[in-house]
């Protein structure tokens, strides 16, 4: 599961009206606590010590130089990277239409950010590589062949580009539209085209600065669902980090553990960084 | 001529999202359409032309991979139904207490465990309750505690009860406190209250929330690929298991057929939550 919910739920100061003594409250929190903490401190516990040789940072010490991960974890990031810019680059332009006299198209962009969430990743993967089957029979005679093969180029699988931007669609189109609704889009882009700015510095000095936080939180957003995605790059048989993870696992279980604690620390920066943000703002 | 006034009007203003629609037309809408035409498709003997048909998708209907389809759905509608009640009791908890700090804490937590599925998600497990996890051996727990149905529904309680924290909180919230008061004043019991007031509130999000981590769950595969040697057949690994050439040579047509019926049962599904959505937004207010 890549997806990745939005955090903002309201804390009101006022509490909820207590129901009964308080006992049943306690016994919730309770089991609660064991249930998420336990498993946590267990897995942290036994990335540093095990009976042989009792406490030891070596898992943590071994990441960086344990074979693939150099090479597996470039690969996310070059993947990241590639997906955000273009989600932006695609959505933006589309969303800022849709406020400027095109506002039919919104159903259109609603549905096309609400399917991925609907459709299972696996179902998706099952899809695309038919398609590319199909497609090397298809285009076997025709010079688009190459361009089908270097799609799947290993070393920066195009494809999974493709994948991504279309998986991370509803999470920036949201983050985006969220920004959109704060600033007065319509009253912007008339000044700056009254005086005269061309529509790339419309875009550069005038729309984008104003959005910056919901440009960041899109950005954050997707780069957190690409560097945790299994099943598409899995099956396809990419060695991005995720699938990385599940084969070093097979040889090294403590470096597995490690570095699951990593990425969901990872995680959780990621999201305190744009609460943080989200909420100066407010 | 009205058609082309007709279009223009349509068209006015689209020209910024065409490179979206674009690339939603090739990256999404070709693997669409081929996973749909490859459902219909019955491939002949070979050196013969495949016929369309619904082979596949009664083959997808019938044993063994039924039985894939419907413990999937059973494994979903668990962890969907538990992991409700327990986030909104945990939720309801949460939100009661007096403690500013403590519900801060754990709705920011459930931001993060809502999100973390996959692969570290296993993994944690693995090493806490595993066959050499570090509670399996320390207690004797004895192996294959987490491979079966049960554990893996655990496993997967655990993105899903942060969740419905999440979707139920706002919800709960909505419950003003003075409507209690007013039950209570009327003369009404706290059980009266809840029956009459507070779960007709809560029952559209609880509901949405229900079908929401149906959703989730029955999508789940990153994780359960990642418990390598469980036992449960789920249907997101028997479609992977075609896909990676595990089976028989000519069964992956059916794989699509599987996934056109885990993309039917997921709309299905969406229908349920979306009218719900709508109907709970309002106690957002």
């Amino acid at each position: 599961m890549a997806a990745v919910t939005p955090t903002a739920v309201p804390v009101t100061a006022a509490p909820l009206p207590v129901a009964g003594g308080g006992w049943g409250r306690r016994v919730v929190l309770l089991v609660a606590a064991v249930y998420f903490l336990v498993p946590m401190v267990i897995a942290a516990t036994f990335t540093v010590y095990n009976e042989a040789q009792g406490f030891s940072l070596g898992a943590y010490g071994r990441i960086l130089s344990a074979p693939g991960f150099v090479s597996s974890f470039l690969l996310s990031l070059a993947l990241a990277a590639a997906t955000i810019v273009i989600v932006l680059v695609l959505l933006l332009p589309a969303m800022l239409a849709v406020r400027l006299g095109a506002p039919g198209l919104r159903p259109v962009l609603e549905t096309i950010t609400t399917l991925p969430l609907i459709v299972p990743p696996i179902t998706y993967v099952v899809g695309i590589s038919t398609s590319l089957r199909e497609g090397a029979d298809a285009l076997a005679a025709t010079p688009f062949w190459q361009t089908l093969i270097s799609l799947q180029d290993e070393n920066f699988p195009f494809v999974l580009v493709l994948a991504y931007v279309v998986l991370a669609l509803p999470f920036a189109y949201r983050s985006l539209d969220a920004g959109l609704r704060a600033i007065d889009v319509v009253t912007l882009v008339e000044a700056a085209r009254n005086l005269g700015a061309s529509w790339p510095q419309v875009m550069l000095r005038v729309i984008m600065p104003n959005l910056r936080s919901s440009l960041a939180g899109a950005a954050f957003l997707t780069l957190a669902l690409v560097l945790g995605e299994y099943t598409v790059a899995a099956l396809l048989g990419y060695q991005t980090f995720p699938v990385w993870i599940v084969t070093i696992s097979g040889s090294d279980g403590q470096l597995s553990v490690a570095l699951s604690i990593l990425s969901l620390l990872l995680a959780w920066l990621l999201l305190l960084t744009l609460s943080r943000a989200g909420r100066k703002k407010s | 001529m009205t058609e082309r006034k007709a279009r223009r009007t349509w068209g006015k203003g689209w020209g910024p999202a065409v490179p979206l629609l674009l690339v939603v037309a090739i990256a999404f809408g070709i693997p669409a359409v081929m996973l749909a035409a490859g459902a219909f498709t019955e491939k002949g003997a070979p050196g013969e032309p495949s016929s369309y048909g619904f082979a596949n998708l009664a083959a997808s209907l019938r044993e063994p991979y039924l039985g894939t389809l419907l413990s999937s759905v059973q494994l979903s509608a668990v962890v969907a139904v538990g992991g409700a009640l327990t986030g909104t009791f945990l939720a309801h908890a949460v939100l009661t207490s007096k403690s500013a700090m403590l519900r801060e804490a754990v709705l920011s937590v459930s931001g993060v465990l809502a999100n973390f599925g996959g692969v570290p998600l296993a993994f944690i497990w693995i090493a806490t309750l595993g066959n050499s996890g570090v509670v399996t051996v320390g207690l004797g727990l004895g192996s294959g505690l987490l491979y079966n149905f049960w554990g893996l529904a655990m496993v997967y309680l655990y993105f899903s009860i942060p969740l419905m924290v999440l979707v139920i909180a706002p919800a709960l919230e909505g419950l003003r406190p003075q409507w209690r008061e007013a039950a209570l004043n009327s003369g009404a019991t706290t059980w009266q209250f809840w029956r009459l007031v507070g779960i007709p509130v809560l029952a559209p999000a609880l509901l949405g929330g229900v079908v929401l981590l149906f959703g989730g769950a029955f999508a789940a595969y990153a994780t359960a690929a990642a418990m390598v040697g469980a036992s449960v057949p789920l249907v997101t690994l028997q479609i992977a298991d075609a896909l990676t050439g595990n089976v028989l040579v000519g069964f992956e047509n059916v794989a699509l057929a599987l996934s056109l019926d885990m993309i039917v049962i997921a709309l299905l599904v969406m229908a349920v939550y979306l009218p719900l959505q709508r109907r709970s937004s309002r106690w957002l207010r």
